[in-house]
């Protein structure tokens, strides 16, 4: 399904990674090596602060890795341009913040300026591209309205659409669903497994270690820029792996209608 | 609006304005000589006043306004801010002590091209200060850092304008207050062409950078995320944006709100789209100088008023109007 002549490997994996941030005492990855397989949903898990962005971000190549290499696809970051790499992953950031006045239908277009020339016009595949991204994170009826004046959980929606619109191989998404009411909120995940289903990789940074549980096929827990599991849920979502990285007793149990381990904290 | 009928619009309003400000003027010509005159019919004076005089001022007003028009916008999205404009990095400053320095020093003696020379000298030097700042304190270019040492650079500057004024007469201080008012003087077509040759291409390349440009007003990182190389679009984008300034800075002097108010005008009617707004700059931005060229020229006739304050009395009455109207509609 890909278009750049990726898929000769797993769709990322590290060696080694150590990333420092200027002026730091710590590094905020420290000789990190995972890998992350082809057409899974891949969580990311850790305490605030533990690395999980930077870890993105060093995977995305736009933080500067001091020691270590990263390939996607089989092939190492820095022989990728950033039009193939816009290409090949899709990406729904933290934080972003408007300078100007969009309207919907133009924030979601600019997903497919990858596929486009410097003045090339819209052709009919974009449009179409535009048109399901929209119809899929259930966002055609903002299509006429400006992005700022969107509730918070809208606005994720036109991003996540944007992304989808670049028609990537892969998708990576930092807390996508943090300001999504419930509906919303399943209406993300289940897209993002559907998307597996058809072979699309997801890595979904994310918090909430009871969504991770029950949607990720594989996951990595990281402590303080560090491996500290790796593995199904099952195996990363242990009692004592937890109290330690969390430094809070917890209780793992299966929970009964999902069949995933459901975390909670005690008290 | 339509960008169609509004790119017809402009360009109907950038060919009246022409017409307007080759046709009025203190030598009084009616319609009719001014056309035979153009095309070499008529007396010998009239010729020239609408050859030599009337015409190149139109042509740089155009190729000036334009520029800053388009210069506004770009510096807009790679800062983010709506409220930048083309002399935010401290070029103006940097072309003012330039130019105040050939008045000051008596150097305007050398010719006339000393001082538009000097002028650019001045914007260069500041361009070349600002970035070595904002480059060296960092790996890449900050747009936190560059703001800062535009301040910077434009107190220093200003400070050396300041010293420089307070030791000279004051028949100097006053045509160094009047240049920094701006001015399109009398331009010789040497002139002219020579700022069409850096205006025509600058304005092309920033036009071709409109979708990366879209994506930087996204944010850096979200722009890299969809294929933009943001660091060298940055770069290229803020070389070409100063270059253009700093030219028509040179031409004509520091000519407010121009660069300000036609990108924001323009973002009120038809949204922040840079494939459409920058050639459409470009067009309001030239009708816009040449309009207030006329009423420079006109209003206080024989006094020819600095064009600096016209933009701004034309200038911002329309844009309170506009943005009043803009935000009545979004309610």
């Amino acid at each position: 399904m890909s278009e750049t002549g990726a898929g000769a490997g797993p769709a990322f994996s590290t060696r080694e990674v150590v990333v420092r941030y200027p002026g730091a005492a710590v590094n905020a990855l420290d000789r990190v090596t995972m890998e992350v397989p082809e057409g899974l949903l891949y969580a990311v898990l850790g305490p605030n602060g533990s690395g999980k962005s930077t870890l993105m971000r060093a995977l995305l190549g736009v933080t500067p890795v001091r020691s270590g290499s990263v390939s996607i696809a089989g092939r190492a970051l820095p022989t990728w341009t950033r039009k193939a790499l816009a290409l090949h992953i899709g990406v729904v950031a933290q934080a972003e913040v408007l300078a100007f006045p969009i309207r919907v239908r133009d924030f979601v277009a600019m997903g497919r300026y990858p596929h486009l020339g410097p003045l090339q016009p819209e052709r009919e595949q974009d449009r179409e591209a535009i048109t399901t991204a929209l119809v899929r994170c259930d966002a055609t009826h903002l299509e006429g309205r400006f992005a700022h004046t969107l509730s918070g959980g809208e606005f994720q929606r036109i991003r996540l659409a944007r992304a989808l619109a670049q028609e990537p191989d892969t998708l990576v998404l930092d807390e996508p669903t943090a300001s999504l009411d419930l509906r919303h909120e399943m209406g993300i995940l289940e897209l993002l497994r559907a998307s597996t289903r058809e072979g699309m990789t997801v890595v979904l940074v994310t918090h909430h270690l009871n969504t991770a549980a029950r949607f990720a096929d594989r996951m990595i827990l990281l402590t303080e820029g560090s491996v500290a599991a790796e593995g199904t849920p099952q195996e990363v979502l242990q009692e004592d792996t937890l109290e330690q990285v969390y430094g809070w007793p917890v209780a793992v149990r299966t929970d009964p209608i999902t069949g995933a381990p459901a975390v909670t904290p005690l008290s | 609006m339509k960008a169609a009928t509004l790119t017809l619009v402009l360009v109907l309003a950038v060919g009246a304005a022409i017409v307007l400000d080759v046709t009025l003027g203190s030598a009084d010509l009616g319609l009719g000589e001014v056309w035979s005159a153009l095309w070499g019919g008529g007396d010998l004076r009239s010729q020239q006043v609408v050859q030599s005089l009337r015409l190149p001022r139109a042509m740089l007003a155009v190729l000036v306004g334009g520029g800053l028009g388009v210069a506004g916008a770009v510096f807009q999205a790679l800062l983010r801010n709506p409220l930048a404009e083309p002399y935010i990095l401290g070029i103006s400053s940097g072309a003012a002590t330039g130019a105040v320095g050939v008045l000051v020093f008596g150097l305007v003696a050398a010719g006339s091209w000393a001082l538009p020379l000097a002028a650019f000298a001045g914007a260069l030097l500041a361009i070349f200060l600002v970035f070595g700042v904002a480059v060296a304190s960092d790996q890449h270019l900050d747009v936190r850092v560059l703001l800062l040492a535009g301040v910077v650079v434009g107190a220093f500057f200003s400070a050396a304008i300041a010293f420089m004024l307070s030791i000279s007469s004051a028949a100097t201080v006053r045509s160094a207050v009047l240049w920094m008012m701006g001015s399109l003087g009398n331009p010789s077509w040497g002139t002219v062409a020579i700022i069409a040759a850096y205006t025509v291409p600058s304005v092309l390349a920033l036009i071709a950078l409109a979708r990366p440009l879209n994506l930087l007003a996204l944010g850096e990182e979200t722009a890299t995320y969809l294929g933009t190389d943001s660091e060298r679009v940055k770069r290229v984008a803020y070389g070409v944006a100063s270059l253009l300034t700093a030219a028509g800075v040179a031409a004509a002097g520091v000519i407010g709100f121009v660069g300000l108010v036609v990108p924001h005008t323009l973002r009120l009617i038809i949204g922040s789209d840079y494939r459409l707004l920058l050639p459409l700059s470009f067009l309001g931005g030239a009708a816009f100088l040449t309009v207030a060229d006329v009423v420079a020229t006109t209003a206080f006739a024989p006094v020819r008023l600095p064009i600096g304050v016209v933009t701004a009395f034309l200038g911002v009455p329309v844009f309170l109007v506009l943005l009043r109207r803009s935000l009545g509609g979004s309610r």
